[in-house]
């Protein structure tokens, strides 16, 4: 028991001291606005991958359908927070947003996830074209031009702590026996019904779970950006998050972070390059498949517990 | 106390094909039965009815245990096996990138409810119901001979003690009735030998009821107290080791005809 309040302690100071990191490079001038805008997107690209990552790398099911639960919770904030100005407009949108994700998810996920495979990539995608064409088509989140002037509540702060708190719920998820029930759906079907565990419940569970982290990202997305439009959540949007988690690690939460700050900071590099950007950052995409198949980290995650095991082990040795 | 699951009349067709025809059969409580038949009989088959994999084409299953009576038929797989019918599968099925320990505890998953918000929000409660489940693993395990074992991955594990740790898994659901289904499959006759002993302990020690297809002789003559010989989808015979030993009919079914 208190070695394990000793590792929660040990991640808050550590997120504490990331905060204040940032803080202070943002103080003394080292970050400017475009690497903070840099940092904002890494943040919102790590939420969406993580909750991706647990339905593809833990619950096993290809979800090609993330950028439209995004789309949900980015309209559900554009179009709130334009009459509820401020900080409670905000996060009344991005409650509205994941409740209303979880529940188109609910609906997408019952009739898909008996599918496997293929079958189901092409179902989620399909869903998830059907939000983007339904907002494309309503005159309340303004057709296809979308909706801009969305007042900015979302700068890095809340960035951060939504990264750190999306985290913290997903790793606790995976590391308690609704976790365990999970992957072991991953892992085996069959087995896991034989010893009871409802495997279709599961699946859903991770599925509606994935899609509630997408809407958080949507908000944050639309409140930080400040205008949105249908052709932002295009199948595009989905496969781009999809590299992340593939490039990461399927099944490694640690290498999603790794893959998204990889990616972001490369992307950013590379926007000098001009034209050339595209090339060489789907090289570095191929070279990386070709010689690390199982992404950055393979299912390997960090550990502060392991970490001070090994340290205490080491301290026993000498 | 007699009658723990009776099987009434049980079919399953395949198209055109009848794999499992008209089968009735009981088991009683604490007993060791053994299902055998040459290759393709329908033993498989008949165990996937059993534990709702597939669905039975006509015929009941009823359970007769701690919870009453309650037929079984189109159930799913997951709900059966919480009522208590655990199996093991001809080709090993453990959660491979899994340790051991938590192998055992996915087939707790129904047993304790862990509430989400708290294991979200990981209090104290959290983590007690965790240590719970995790002593009780660590105590099937050590039963076993796996707790050395225990965090390792089990797709590391060799052979035999894959098959042992799939046994430890079935006894996590807290099952009334184990399946077996070719348990001593690729192993050597040292290690069958273990295997007989180490099934005859569940048994004993679990106060469970076996039903168990082999084809190693050694093993079914040792253990079962009853057997139950199918082929071509149907009951070909029952009784004691030594009667389905004399039957004329089974020695048929195995070897063929005299000439």
């Amino acid at each position: 028991m208190r070695d394990n309040f000793k590792y929660n302690i040990t991640w808050l100071i550590i997120m504490a001291a990331g905060f204040y990191m940032i803080n202070t490079l943002i103080l003394v001038g080292i970050v400017n606005t475009f690497i903070e805008n840099m940092l904002v997107t890494i943040g919102i690209n790590i939420i969406l991958a993580t909750g991706l990552n647990l339905v593809i790398g833990f619950a096993g099911q290809f979800s090609l359908g993330h950028a439209g639960f995004m789309a949900v919770g980015a309209y559900a904030t554009a179009i709130i927070t334009s009459s509820v100005s401020g900080g409670s407009g905000f996060y009344l949108s991005l409650i509205v947003g994941i409740i209303l994700s979880v529940v188109i998810a609910l609906i997408v996920g019952i009739p898909t996830l008996r599918l496997r495979g293929d079958y189901l990539a092409i179902a989620t995608m399909g869903a998830a074209e059907i939000i983007r064409i339904v907002i494309n088509n309503m005159k309340i989140t303004g057709g296809a031009a979308g909706i801009f002037n969305i007042p900015q509540f979302a700068s890095w702060p809340t960035v951060y702590i939504m990264v750190c708190i999306t985290t913290i719920v997903l790793t606790n998820f995976i590391h308690s026996r609704d976790g365990r029930a999970v992957i072991a759906v991953r892992e085996d079907e069959i087995a896991a019904e034989s010893v009871g565990v409802n495997v279709f419940k599961w699946k859903l569970a991770a599925f509606v779970f994935g899609a509630a982290t997408a809407a958080i990202a949507g908000s944050l997305h639309a409140s930080y950006l400040q205008t949105i439009a249908p052709s932002e959540f295009g199948i595009m949007e989905s496969i781009s998050v999809l590299i992340i988690v593939v490039l990461g690690g399927i099944g490694s939460i640690t290498g999603t972070f790794v893959a998204a700050i990889a990616l972001g900071v490369i992307d950013t590099i590379l926007q000098n390059f001009g034209a050339l950007r595209m090339v060489i950052y789907a090289l570095a995409l191929i070279l990386i498949m070709v010689f690390k198949p199982s992404g950055l980290l393979g299912t390997k995650e960090l550990s502060i517990k392991s970490i001070f095991k090994k340290i205490k082990s080491r301290k026993e040795v000498i | 106390m007699a009658g723990l699951l009776k099987i009434d009349n049980l079919a399953k067709k395949f198209g055109g094909l009848t794999a499992v025809s008209n089968v009735s059969m009981h088991l009683n409580q604490n007993e060791l039965v053994a299902l055998i038949g040459p290759n393709g009989a329908g033993k498989t088959t008949l165990f996937n009815l059993l534990t709702g994999v597939i669905s039975a084409s006509s015929g009941s299953i009823v359970l007769d245990g701690r919870n009453g009576a309650v037929t079984l038929n189109g159930k799913k797989a997951s709900q059966i096996a919480q009522m208590g019918l655990a199996r093991t599968f001809q080709n090993i099925r453990l959660f491979k990138e899994m340790t051991v320990v938590e192998n055992v505890m996915v087939a707790m998953t129904d047993r304790f409810n862990e509430n989400f918000f708290s294991s979200i929000f990981r209090t104290p409660a959290f983590y007690k119901k965790e240590q719970m489940m995790k002593d009780e693993a660590l105590k099937l395990l050590t039963i076993f001979n796996l707790e050395k074992q225990a965090e390792t991955k089990a797709k590391n594990l060799p052979y035999g003690i894959q098959r042992r740790l799939e046994i430890v898994r079935t006894l996590a659901t807290n099952p009334q009735i184990l399946f077996l289904d070719e348990p001593a499959a690729g192993m050597n006759p040292e290690e069958t030998a273990d295997l007989t002993r180490l099934i005859i302990k569940v048994q004993k020690m679990f106060q469970i009821t076996i039903l168990l297809i082999e084809h190693d002789m050694s093993l079914v003559m040792n253990v079962a107290e009853r057997i139950y010989v199918l082929d071509h989808g149907s009951l070909l015979a029952e009784g004691t080791p030594a009667e389905i030993q004399d039957n004329d009919q089974v020695i048929k079914a195995y070897l063929g005809e005299e000439v």
